[in-house]
């Protein structure tokens, strides 16, 4: 029991220290610390509502598609095709950027192929559908278009250049790194 | 919001043939999916909180001011960095980006602030690298920034 608050205590060390700060922010000018506790709740609220189907998402993923398909789909051999689902797996997502670590981290436990994954987080955090249809309506149709044109080599390329420049044996201590978070 | 709604009307439905389909695997799937949730909290706790006192510090006005009408390269180089280490969510962002297209900043810088928040996340780089690694990490991040930079100038290029 008390190792297990210690360990907490130690998880959630950095949480407390940006509690001090934004509390010792309140001290040195009320109005700025009082706006940053309501953004903070403001954002929480956002990404709460969006965060428990992801992570539903997340566990049914685990269960349901097993190693093997998991190979055959984006695996090493998919090919371009398994390129092609990891981007759409990851356009038709939604929420912030870390929310896809976590199901990065499930597609590595079972196997995806390092660049894929990457294909996966490149195109969660560029070409969700959601943000694409915000942007058009904001910015217009036309930069919208142009955006997500030059963003698609782009995503492929990031992929390519990760998966060339990090060697066989940091690959391998990710892909275990994986297998233990679960 | 549609969206919204309609990815937890997929979820919902999903959930229910995965547990009309087998109940023991649907339970497993829940404890998993709160298992993952607690993992990430903390990083998620803090990410919020550096959310709070960044967007308070750097307001939307300030942002207009550093990006705004006349900015040049300065503006660029601004706008790539403010994107790079905050993390607005979409529905800030796009307003902002065209209230600040209205009163004067050009498409690149912009597209820079754009292109670098969604795809650079200095703040959320602690949760990366508990999944990637340092070396993968920091490796992405560099090049979508790299990226992200070029893709703003052409995109400056071809619609000014």
């Amino acid at each position: 029991m008390r190792k297990t608050v210690r360990k907490n205590i130690k998880r959630y060390k950095f949480f407390f220290i940006l509690l001090i700060v934004s509390l010792a922010l309140m001290v040195y000018d009320f109005k700025l610390g009082m706006n940053s506790f309501r953004l903070t709740g403001v954002n929480m609220l956002e990404m709460l509502s969006i965060l428990p189907p992801v992570f539903i998402l997340l566990g049914l993923l685990d269960v349901w598609v097993d190693k093997a398909l998991m190979i055959k789909l984006t695996g090493k051999g998919s090919g371009i095709r398994g390129a092609v689902i990891a981007f759409l797996l990851g356009s038709l997502a939604a929420g912030p950027l870390y929310a896809a670590f976590p199901i990065a981290g499930v597609m590595l436990k079972k196997e995806s192929k390092f660049s894929n994954v990457i294909i996966f987080i490149g195109a969660w955090s560029t070409t969700k559908v959601p943000m694409l249809m915000f942007e058009a309506s904001s910015m217009g149709l036309k930069f919208m278009l142009l955006r997500f044109l030059l963003n698609l080599p782009v995503i492929v390329l990031i992929a390519l250049i990760t998966e060339k420049v990090l060697s066989q044996e940091e690959k391998q201590v990710i892909y275990e790194n994986a297998e233990r978070m679960s | 919001m549609t969206f919204t709604l309609t990815f937890y009307a997929v979820t919902a439905a999903l959930l229910a043939i995965s547990f009309f389909r087998d109940r023991e695997k649907t339970k497993a799937a829940l404890h998993k999916s709160w298992r993952s949730f607690e993992n990430i909290l903390p990083q998620f706790l803090s990410v919020l909180m550096l959310i709070g006192i960044m967007l308070s510090i750097l307001s939307p006005e300030m942002i207009s001011l550093l990006l705004g009408k006349g900015s040049g390269w300065y503006g660029v180089a601004s706008a790539s960095v403010i994107g790079s280490v905050t993390l607005i969510p979409g529905f800030i962002a796009f307003p902002l980006a065209s209230a600040l297209h209205k009163s004067g900043a050009g498409y690149t810088q912009i597209a820079a602030f754009i292109s670098t928040l969604m795809m650079v996340g200095v703040i959320t780089i602690p949760m990366e690298i508990k999944f990637f690694g340092r070396k993968n990490a920091v490796l992405r991040n560099s090049l979508a920034f790299i990226f992200a930079v070029t893709v703003a100038v052409i995109i400056g290029v071809v619609l000014e």
